[in-house]
């Protein structure tokens, strides 16, 4: 779908344990094709210590209602200042922005997610069921209660969690789990989105075993479309824009 | 109507508004946001003669109103450009201004005489202030002589409009000014971004890989407004003015001033529409003031 700079509405906003914002934003034109793991820019307003717009990954599409949703961690000024947004309120975004993920006709495929990094897995997950596919999920956190919205990746598929402290599923990272181990050899492609030592260490499993792997990269952005050149990540072909070349890289092209 | 086209020194171009180097990548990455061909010109990234990764990551911290970079000027080369880019943003615009940097005098000459032939390339922009390389770039912007010197060599090879962008990390800008127009630069552009830096307090650490980087955006436009205004009195040549334009607004300010033209860089990177909003600004300011002609309003400052 063709760029562009909105005004989208805030339709929903669901604070989930204080520090995260299911938000969905509508916009009054019809939406093209938009790929799982496209981000949008939004500019910050009433936070005078903010520049640059804050990007962050789509997590579905409704396009009955041409509306967008997205979580976001209240983390510093620039999410504080969007987090007192309302229902009915405008936000300015630029969208959709970056490549995506590429939805490939693997029969199997893992869909592995870090933190707050499972958001855009859902989208991928919802085109794979679309196209007759069996995606899984494998989540990681440090915690528990680092978790959002489990119930809502339940539903559509099978769900695997890993937690650091054993608070809740298997004990360890996400590349401790047994399923590894179990369905390798089923495995065709891998999804993954996290802290970049996740998606490192999965890029690793994935290389040895020869399995197809995508890494959503999370660069700090600036401009989102590719000219300012701040949110580069080294690849085999040099240096290039995450926000423009990416932000989702076969994991074989990244130089870690 | 409004008429909006200046002559920025034998070179007449249908609005005062350009990309700024840097922020515009080579226009195809806004073809969706705006019409590129309706911009009084495309200036393109800095370009040097051998390919440049740039600086390492992070190269790009924000401040209170601006922005703070070191990307190092990271380009495929001027080779790349004229073989693979400049075929594929040719009809972006007839105006395809080409930055030139380089860590050697001789570099600057071989990257102009590459571009010579590339029809629409009808200027290049020597960049004599690039705060973000190890070597070259702003060293030969903040001595009239080294100035003067890369101004010189290029003119023998460059027969196009020659326009040269200046640091504002000088004490007396109105001099390198003076120097480059003496040895035939057709236009100037001021100003690059100024010299600063960001730390982080809980790490110790500074934020950008290279410690320093350049600062630009609404934090600097009154400085570059003020330079604007000290070059136009100094120089008999046009005055590229740019340094924090936000808006038509801010726009109108630089050619009161004494812009014959102005360039929107950082304000890309918050909408990449800017450049479009700053022209139909500017032709909206003109109806309302009852001006038929931009150029009525260049160095207009009523004192």
């Amino acid at each position: 779908m063709q760029k562009r700079v909105e005004e989208l509405t805030i339709i929903d906003k669901q604070v989930i344990r204080n520090d995260y914002i299911c938000w969905e934003i509508q916009s009054d034109k019809v939406f093209d094709k938009i790929v799982p793991g496209q981000f949008i820019n939004i500019h910050v307003k009433d936070s005078p210590g903010t520049f640059a717009r804050r990007p962050f990954s789509i997590h579905t599409i409704d396009y009955h209602h041409n509306s967008i949703q997205f979580m976001m961690k209240v983390v510093g000024d620039g999410t504080k200042a969007l987090s007192k947004l309302e229902i009915g309120d405008k936000m300015d975004v630029v969208y959709p922005l970056g490549n995506g993920f590429s939805i490939s006709d693997e029969e199997e495929s893992l869909l592995v997610g870090g933190g707050y990094g499972v958001a855009p897995l859902y989208h991928v997950a919802q085109e794979l069921i679309a196209k007759g596919k069996k995606p899984c999920f494998l989540f990681g956190a440090r915690t528990q209660n680092n978790f959002i919205l489990l119930d809502r990746f339940k539903n559509i598929a099978e769900l695997f969690i890993t937690t650091e402290d054993g608070s809740a599923g298997h004990k360890g990272l996400v590349t401790d789990h047994p399923i590894w181990k179990e369905r390798i050899a089923s495995i065709k492609k891998i999804y993954s989105c996290g802290p970049e030592s996740m998606m490192e260490a999965v890029a690793h499993i994935a290389e040895k075993n020869n399995i197809l792997c995508e890494a959503s990269l999370d660069q700090v952005m600036c401009c989102g479309v590719g000219v300012c050149l701040s949110c580069i990540k080294n690849t085999i072909r040099g240096n290039e824009a995450t926000c423009l070349h990416g932000p989702v890289f076969n994991t074989n092209d990244i130089v870690w | 109507m409004v008429d909006l086209s200046v002559d920025i020194g034998g070179l007449i171009i249908k609005t005062p508004v350009m990309t700024a180097s840097g922020t515009c990548g080579y226009g195809e990455e806004l073809v969706d946001f705006m019409n590129i061909p309706d911009l009084g010109a495309l200036v393109v990234k800095g370009t040097t003669l051998e390919p440049r990764q740039g600086n390492d990551y992070p190269r790009m911290t924000e401040t209170a109103s601006g922005l703070l970079n070191s990307i190092g000027l990271q380009n495929k080369g001027v080779h790349y450009f004229h073989d693979e880019l400049y075929p594929r943003i040719e009809h972006l615009n007839d105006h395809i201004i080409v930055n030139v940097s380089g860590s050697r005098i001789e570099d600057y000459v071989s990257v102009c005489e590459i571009l010579s032939d590339l029809t629409k390339c009808t200027a290049v922009e020597v960049n004599i202030s690039c705060p973000n390389i190890k070597e070259g770039g702003i060293a030969f912007g903040t001595s009239c002589s080294e100035a003067a010197k890369v101004t010189k060599e290029v003119r023998k090879v460059w027969k196009k409009h020659m326009m040269v962008k200046l640091s504002p990390n000088v004490t007396h800008i109105a001099e390198i000014a003076k120097a480059v127009e003496d040895e035939g630069a057709d236009s100037v552009s001021l100003v690059n971004t100024f010299l600063a830096m960001a730390i982080d307090a809980q790490s110790r650490k500074p934020i950008l890989s290279t410690i320093t980087g350049g600062l630009s955006g609404p934090a600097i436009k009154p400085i570059a407004l003020n330079m604007v205004w000290q070059v136009y009195q100094a120089v008999k040549i046009p005055v590229i003015g740019m340094g924090g334009i936000m808006n038509a607004k801010d726009a109108i300010e630089f050619i009161l001033a004494g812009a014959t033209a102005i360039q929107v860089g950082t304000a890309t990177f918050i909408d990449p529409a800017s450049c479009i909003k700053v022209i139909r600004g500017i032709e909206e300011y003109c109806n309302e003031q009852g001006v038929k002609n931009v150029r009525e309003l260049i160095g207009g400052l009523i004192i």
